[in-house]
């Protein structure tokens, strides 16, 4: 099996996989109209910062070495694909993965920012998928908490000697995890519940989202190790003047 | 088969599985979207909610999106990642090959049969 066959059998469950779970409804980021409007404002600004050295960081990038535009490009695209799929999980409603592990793990959590934020807009204008009005609480959590916590995590296990693609496993799998942690406090943030205030609300959301989102959260592991190895075998040298391998280390 | 290619096509059935079992594991399950479930805890931490914006494009279609137009957005969506993705690596699997019939394997020249490398700096690896 090529490569490219791989690719377009994985194209094609990707479509069956739309296919077959279309008819579900919204899945999990918060929806339009449910952020009152002061939260709505606030987590646009904290995502603010963010964006900005996330778009100084890709434009860096990309004058140091037009090549790296192909990952960018591929690491956009990733979030793209993983983000349009909605799977059905145990517990019998349907989610979606991030994506934003590799470009994280890639590009540094900065620039994954910038290629969220464009996903999200995309669903929230064509798709009534997110919202407009909670873009800064999505992109917060979905293109910020998550790719910094898979950032954090591939160099941590870097350092302490994992290998390398249980690493990025790890860091794409609990950087999922983690936005829909993130998502969860939003919520209950926004939504204290009487009796325990926003820690027991955060449970309760935690509740909804978690269990869902576990097995996705393997799943996106996985395909972002098989893009990876996909990479490392045919794109060594973009990944080298990225920063991801060192030269010998490309084969 | 290459030991990579063994590690990947275990790694996808793998997510296939995962994605698939809990479809014919539960059959009679309605499969709705989680945010529906977050929708209605908001509403039993709140009490009766109405959200205070409503979606740009249901607000100009005067409606909710058709289920089949939603999944029609959501393959365009897959559809230009999967394009994106498969342009380059084909790319890249072909560079490959080209730098192995030239025996230029391990390091690409500039001119390495890619539009891209014909921009300047791009030889230099900070990192060695």
């Amino acid at each position: 099996m090529t490569k490219k066959e791989k690719i377009l059998l994985k194209a094609s469950i990707a479509l069956a996989a739309v296919f077959a779970v279309a008819p579900a409804s919204n899945a999990m980021h918060i929806m339009e109209g449910y952020l009152p409007a002061g939260y709505c404002v606030a987590w646009g600004v904290i995502c603010l910062p963010f964006l900005i050295a996330g778009f100084v960081s890709l434009k860096n990038k990309v004058r140091e070495n037009r090549r790296n535009m192909t990952l960018i490009a591929m690491a956009g695209a990733f979030i793209f694909v993983i983000s349009s799929l909605k799977i059905p999980s145990v517990t019998g409603s349907c989610s979606h993965m991030t994506g934003t592990g590799l470009g994280a793990i890639l590009l540094g959590p900065a620039a994954v920012s910038i290629l969220g934020i464009i996903v999200l807009l995309f669903q929230a204008v064509l798709l009534a998928h997110g919202g407009l009005t909670t873009l800064g609480a999505n992109t917060f959590s979905m293109a910020v908490a998550g790719p910094f916590v898979s950032f954090g995590l591939y160099h941590l296990c870097r350092k302490l000697k994992v290998n390398r693609r249980v690493s990025v496993f790890l860091a794409a799998f609990l950087g999922d995890l983690f936005t829909y942690c993130v998502t969860s406090i939003q919520l209950a943030l926004a939504y204290p519940s009487e009796a325990g205030g926003v820690g027991a609300s955060a449970l309760k959301f935690l509740g909804v989202f978690a269990p869902t989102q576990l097995p996705l959260a393997v799943i996106e592991g996985i395909l972002t190790v098989v893009i990876v190895i996909g990479l490392e075998t045919y794109a060594g040298p973009e990944l080298k003047s990225i920063g991801f391998l060192r030269k010998k280390e490309a084969k | 088969m290459s030991k990579n290619t063994k590690t990947v096509i275990i790694l996808l059935v793998a997510a296939v599985l995962i994605a698939a079992v809990p479809l014919f594991a539960l059959r009679n399950t309605e499969f709705g979207g989680s945010d529906d479930a977050g929708s209605v805890m908001v509403e039993e931490i709140r009490g009766e909610y109405t959200p205070w914006f409503t979606p740009v494009l249901e607000t100009a279609l005067g409606g909710e999106l058709p289920g089949e137009v939603e999944s029609l957005i959501f393959c365009v969506q897959t559809g230009i990642g999967v394009g994106v993705i498969a342009f380059f690596m084909g790319r890249f699997v072909e560079r490959k090959k080209w730098m192995k019939a030239t025996g230029q394997e391990g390091d690409v020249p500039a001119s390495g049969g890619e539009r891209a490398c014909t921009g300047s700096g791009d030889t230099d690896d900070p990192h060695r």
